[in-house]
């Protein structure tokens, strides 16, 4: 017979040795066995206190970006819109109106920026296909939510903290994005 | 007519409330054990175990028990009503029974009364162990039976025929055992055992097969097949809920515990102190006494954790290796274990 690995052992038919057939022997082994690992160091993570660091290419929630002034990046091209293959994200442009400058980077801005969490693959093309630096995955999943409509992230949602009100938060969010493009590279 | 005055009153409220004592205590025990077996099993799989409720987790089985209280009681419809609560009562009622002739302990001396820490010495106690220890099998063929379920009756049949079959070899390396002492009286084998040794040196092929007996009577792994998770849905008591699925669960632990302590009194010495002669310190009166309880307690919680170590290293016999092992081969052994002795006993006494 042609195996797929040369791992393949036979199996062992041969009828049991007396001392097999007693059984004590082997559950005297067995047992010494259970005792070693009662006192080995446990593997477990005390979840809510302890977590564990996701790996440096984990996709997580998309974040929307600002820059450092606090003015929102995205531009609504759209173009992560298209390159979304699970079409998760949907978007309404708007014109920036004069007086608006401190909030908006450029004259055009998303009025609406909205993505489906039930259909996202965190695939991170939205991330790759942004000319603006606007749109990133972040390191935090979606949580867990009762019902389909809170699924729908709006743009209150996805924006990262406002640097200059928030600057913690904003600094916690860049620093980990920072970090993991670091490690990336 | 009875006379109430020829009642020894004060006899009848000592035995009270050493009953009290020792029911709560079986149960607080039966409590902590469920505590230890899962620390214990998380331990030997590498995990920690329950570590919320309190500290360590110390609270978890009260954190349990409210649980099991609080949960909706169903009792199926197609199932037989009276039966159906009789089946978990007679396994709790059993369980506690039999610690009626284990001897906890040496006197103790109260209010210039001499109390002895045994709730019946009774000159047949071995038999009364054996006669109730045989009737905790109804608790599961009732519970199985009335519950109308082709799981259930099937393990309920797979405990009845392992149960018997397994009480066989264990009364007969009992037999080897009430030959050396001859009494039937637990007291009266542990005075002999802290006279001179302890009895597993004599009957150590005894003990192994009491042991092994014990833990298919438990219905303890690798003899659990009448609550095999895996081919008969919890087995018997896959129909019960709420408290009453917990009275199943915990005669289980105390029939345990209750089995440990046979086994410490039967071949360990009981409450006997090792390496230390008692009766050259008679004068520490009762100090003695709780040291002896202590050691009787330190002997019962080795005998649990042997029980759960070997739970979680052993996966459960097959049914036909089961009646393999009892019938082809603790029975035989047992019996050429009697003969043997028996036969030494001869030897000696010429």
């Amino acid at each position: 017979m042609i195996t797929l690995t040369n791992r393949a052992k036979p199996v062992d038919r041969k009828p049991m040795t007396f001392l097999e057939s007693i059984y004590l022997w082997n559950i005297f082994k067995g047992m010494m066995i259970t005792l070693k690992h009662f006192f080995k160091k446990k593997v477990t993570i005390q979840y809510p206190e302890q977590k564990r660091s996701f790996s440096p290419v984990f996709r997580g929630v998309q974040i929307l970006n600002r820059d450092e002034e606090g003015r929102e990046r995205c531009t609504a091209c759209g173009l992560c819109a298209l390159a979304c293959p699970a079409e998760a994200i949907t978007m309404e442009a708007a014109e920036r109106m004069p007086g608006e400058e401190t909030l908006y980077r450029e004259e055009k801005y998303a009025a609406k920026y909205e993505i489906n969490m039930l259909r996202c693959i965190f695939c991170g093309f939205c991330e790759e296909a942004c000319p603006k630096d606007a749109i990133y995955l972040s390191e935090t999943f979606a949580p867990a939510a009762y019902n389909r409509k809170n699924f729908i992230y709006n743009k209150q949602d996805l924006l990262i903290p406002d640097p200059k009100t928030q600057p913690e938060e904003f600094a916690q969010a860049q620093g980990l994005r920072e970090l993991s493009k670091k490690k990336n590279n | 007519m009875i006379n109430l005055l020829a009642i020894d009153w004060l006899l009848l409220l000592e035995k009270l409330i050493l009953i009290a004592i020792v029911i709560l205590a079986s149960l607080f025990i039966a409590m902590y054990e469920t505590y230890a077996e899962r620390k214990i099993a998380a331990f030997m799989q590498d995990r920690i175990g329950p570590n919320r409720a309190g500290p360590l987790g110390i609270l978890q089985p009260l954190a349990d028990g409210m649980k099991l209280f609080f949960k909706e009681e169903i009792i199926p419809n197609s199932s037989n009503k009276i039966l159906f609560v009789l089946g978990p009562s007679l396994a709790m009622l059993t369980a506690m029974m039999t610690c009626a002739v284990v001897p906890w302990g040496g006197d103790i001396n109260l209010f210039g009364r001499t109390i002895s820490l045994q709730i019946a010495d009774v000159n047949i106690g071995i038999l009364y162990v054996f006669a109730i220890v045989s009737l905790g099998i109804y608790g599961v063929m009732i519970g199985g039976w009335s519950s109308n379920n082709k799981y259930s009756l099937l393990a309920a049949l797979r405990g009845a025929s392992q149960v018997i079959s397994y009480e066989l070899a264990m009364g007969l390396s009992l037999i080897a055992l009430l030959m050396m002492s001859g009494s039937l009286s637990l007291k009266t084998i542990v005075a002999q055992q802290m006279q001179t040794h302890w009895n597993v040196l004599y009957q150590p092929l005894g003990f192994l097969i009491f042991f092994v007996c014990a833990l298919a009577e438990c219905n303890r792994t690798p003899f659990d097949l009448s609550e095999a998770e895996n081919e008969l849905n919890m087995g018997y008591h896959q129909e019960y809920s709420s408290m009453k699925l917990g009275f199943y669960l915990f005669a289980e632990y105390v029939n345990m515990f209750i089995s440990s302590a046979i086994m410490a009194t039967l071949f360990f010495g009981g409450y006997d102190i090792p390496f230390f002669n008692e009766s050259a310190h008679t004068d520490w009166g009762n100090w003695l006494a709780l040291l002896g309880i202590a050691c009787f307690m330190l002997k019962i919680a080795i005998f649990i954790f042997l029980f759960m170590w070997i739970r979680w290293t052993v996966p459960r016999f097959r049914y036909d290796q089961l009646m393999n092992l009892g019938w082809k081969k603790l029975i035989p052994l047992a019996l050429a274990n009697m003969l043997i002795t028996g036969a030494v006993i001869l030897w000696l006494k010429k």
